[in-house]
């Protein structure tokens, strides 16, 4: 399961994902980061069923938590199969199949975004707008 | 043995031409051979589909009351040509919205013309005796419309050389996102199925031929502009009733930081009357060989990396430098297919019937350059020879010094060579001034990373390379890197009045 997590440093320069690694011992896998002087903002991955304490534990360190269902999403009428997408895609996510249709892996996307920017046809988005 | 076209068309009309796609000539002619599938094979037929710039479509709108001359024209806000008389126009798919800028454009206005949706006209004129009106506006549909001709000067190119991107960022292009350092390669066309690449000679496909175009009856014009098949790079310009198109088959679309562009499903029935077409049809997707081209380089000569075919293209990874990189097609290998296999049921339906070329397109082509009969400005043009320089052990108050008596912000900075090895700005002496630490020497407080222009290179080049690092100023180096000028943001103001302006 994938949690997007936003801290400010107003609470302070705690380490909030080591924290938790060691609180609950569970494996927190940092997918995509972005941390600059005033704030920070995580993409990451945990056992769906450790969600709701890692969850609780970053919340109570002032962390704003949220759950997101979805990685990219293709819209098939937009679609034409070119396969743009493809190759910029760093955790190889789309695939074309023996007739040339384009695939979602879902599961591995990290919500990068750069996939939207390459495709021609405005046909990636995704639902958690963050 | 030959065949006649009025031979294969006689089959086509009775429901027994044997008709098949591009991409299924080479096994075809590898179990049967040569002979016996000029004997078996009656059409072959080809697809392509992928992002045409040069396209567009021809207009009019029937006269309204009191009547205009439309002068200047816009569909959707999107600017069409108001040089045809009257209510004739020209949209272009890649001329952009005046308010939705790159997210909109010409070829949009196609596509939702083509989709049954209400495109609003906008025109101005300035009023004449026999055409008093001065300004209109209303909405249409296609259906309004007495034509909607589309004619696209350069389509259906024969191949495409590939892209990658060895500079140290993110290049936004017509040939897609390349990723930095050689991240990725893009590519386009449909290789065994592209329609020229069947026939390289040009012998079948010419003026007058009919075509599958945007899933319309369509026909070939002739040459395409920029037509080059003497070095395999062939065009087609070419022709189509908007009103029988369909939207599977025409989509617009935008690559990011390049533009909107027409995705189109073009595709081109090939009658086999002899063993040169049997020859020709048989190519396959490792027959096809284009250069990978550097985009990095901003130059109408872009060096190639290699050569590559469309079979390595296609499988997802090509080798480069011992590196595998991973492969994006822009153009849909699925609807080529798909515009070949409706193209074929066309002709087994007998409702296409083939003609020879009434005109034959020269295959002999080659495309020149533009001629420039004025050059734009260089670096040498306008950069500063005087060149105020520290070595890189001297102290930073002699670095000050330069700097107040060189009148200068940019001290490049030389090793015992003379060689460039950095750059110290008045903004890097005061900060060492101001929070004095360890560092005495340039060395210690200059920037290694110097982004350097040459004497030769475009200014406008040059003026890309100040707006991205956001920097006022840069050395002119020689091929050893000797600086031999500067080039600052104040030189720019030379070409202000100058005769570049003319």
């Amino acid at each position: 399961m994938k949690l997007l997590v936003n801290f400010s440093r107003k609470a302070g320069q705690k380490p909030i994902i080591a924290q938790v690694v060691k609180e609950t011992g569970v494996l927190i896998n940092v997918e995509r980061a972005i941390i600059d002087s005033s704030e920070g903002e995580a993409l990451i991955d945990i056992p769906d069923e450790s969600c709701k304490i890692v969850k609780e534990k970053m919340a109570n360190l002032g962390a704003t938590v949220r759950v997101l269902e979805h990685g990219i999403i293709l819209d098939e009428t937009e679609c034409v199969d070119c396969g743009a997408c493809v190759s910029v895609c760093p955790h190889e996510v789309f695939y074309l199949d023996d007739q040339w249709v384009i695939h979602v892996r879902e599961g591995r996307c990290v919500l990068c975004g750069r996939c939207m920017d390459a495709c021609p046809h405005h046909a990636l988005y995704h639902k958690d707008d963050f | 043995m030959k065949k006649s076209i009025n031979l294969i068309n006689e089959r086509v009309r009775d429901g027994n031409a044997r008709v098949v796609t591009a991409d299924e000539m080479p096994g075809i002619v590898a179990e049967l051979g040569e002979q016996e599938t000029l004997r078996e094979v009656d059409v072959v037929t080809t697809g392509t589909f992928g992002a045409m710039c040069s396209s567009g479509a021809f207009f009019n709108f029937g006269h309204a009351e009191p009547p205009i001359r439309m002068e200047r024209i816009w569909l959707n806000d999107v600017e069409a040509y108001g040089g045809l008389a009257a209510v004739d126009t020209y949209i272009g798919a890649t001329q952009q919205s005046t308010t939705r800028e790159d997210q909109y454009g010409g070829a949009h206005v196609i596509e939702d013309f083509i989709a049954g949706k209400s495109v609003e006209l906008r025109a101005m004129s300035r009023g004449t005796d026999c055409y008093p009106r001065r300004t209109i506006t209303t909405d249409l549909l296609l259906e309004h419309l007495n034509q909607a001709i589309m004619c696209n000067p350069r389509n259906a190119y024969q191949r495409y050389n590939a892209a990658i991107n060895t500079t140290d960022r993110v290049l936004h292009t017509y040939m897609g996102m390349l990723l930095p350092n050689s991240g990725n390669i893009t590519f386009s066309g449909a290789g065994v199925l592209n329609p020229l690449s069947n026939d390289p000679k040009l012998r079948m496909i010419g003026c007058g031929v009919p075509i599958f175009l945007g899933g319309a009856q369509g026909m070939v014009v002739g040459e395409g502009t920029q037509h080059s098949s003497a070095g395999g790079f062939g065009t087609l310009m070419v022709t189509g009733n908007m009103k029988e198109m369909s939207q599977d088959y025409v989509r617009a679309a935008t690559m990011q930081g390049y533009g909107v562009t027409l995705y189109i499903g073009v595709g081109i029935p090939i009658p086999v009357v002899d063993l040169d077409v049997v020859r020709s049809t048989a190519v396959r997707d490792e027959d096809i060989a284009v250069d990978l081209l550097d985009y990095g380089i901003p130059s109408r000569n872009r060096p190639a990396i290699r050569k590559v075919n469309y079979a390595e293209l296609r499988s997802g990874i090509v080798e480069v430098n011992g590196e595998e990189i991973r492969t994006s097609s822009l153009s849909s290998y699925r609807k080529a297919k798909d515009v070949a296999e409706t193209l074929k049921s066309w002709v087994e339906q007998g409702r296409m019937t083939l003609v020879l070329p009434t005109r034959p397109i020269n295959p002999e082509s080659k495309v020149k350059p533009m001629h420039e009969s004025v050059h734009g400005p260089r670096v040498l043009d306008i950069m500063d020879k005087r060149v105020v320089s520290i070595g890189e052990t001297e102290e930073i108050r002699a670095a000050a010094q330069k700097l107040l008596k060189g009148e200068t912000n940019h001290l490049p900075v030389i090793n015992s060579n003379g060689l460039l090895v950095g750059i110290v700005t008045t903004y890097d002496i005061s900060k060492a001034v101001a929070n004095p630490g360890k560092a005495t020497l340039v060395r210690d407080i200059m920037k290694k990373k110097v982004v350097t222009t040459t004497q030769d290179e475009p200014v406008d080049i040059a003026v890309q390379k100040l707006e991205r690092h956001n920097i006022s100023a840069m050395p002119v180096v020689d091929r050893d890197m000797h600086v031999i000028a500067m080039l600052t943001a104040i030189d720019l103001g030379k070409l202000i009045g100058g005769r570049w302006l003319k």
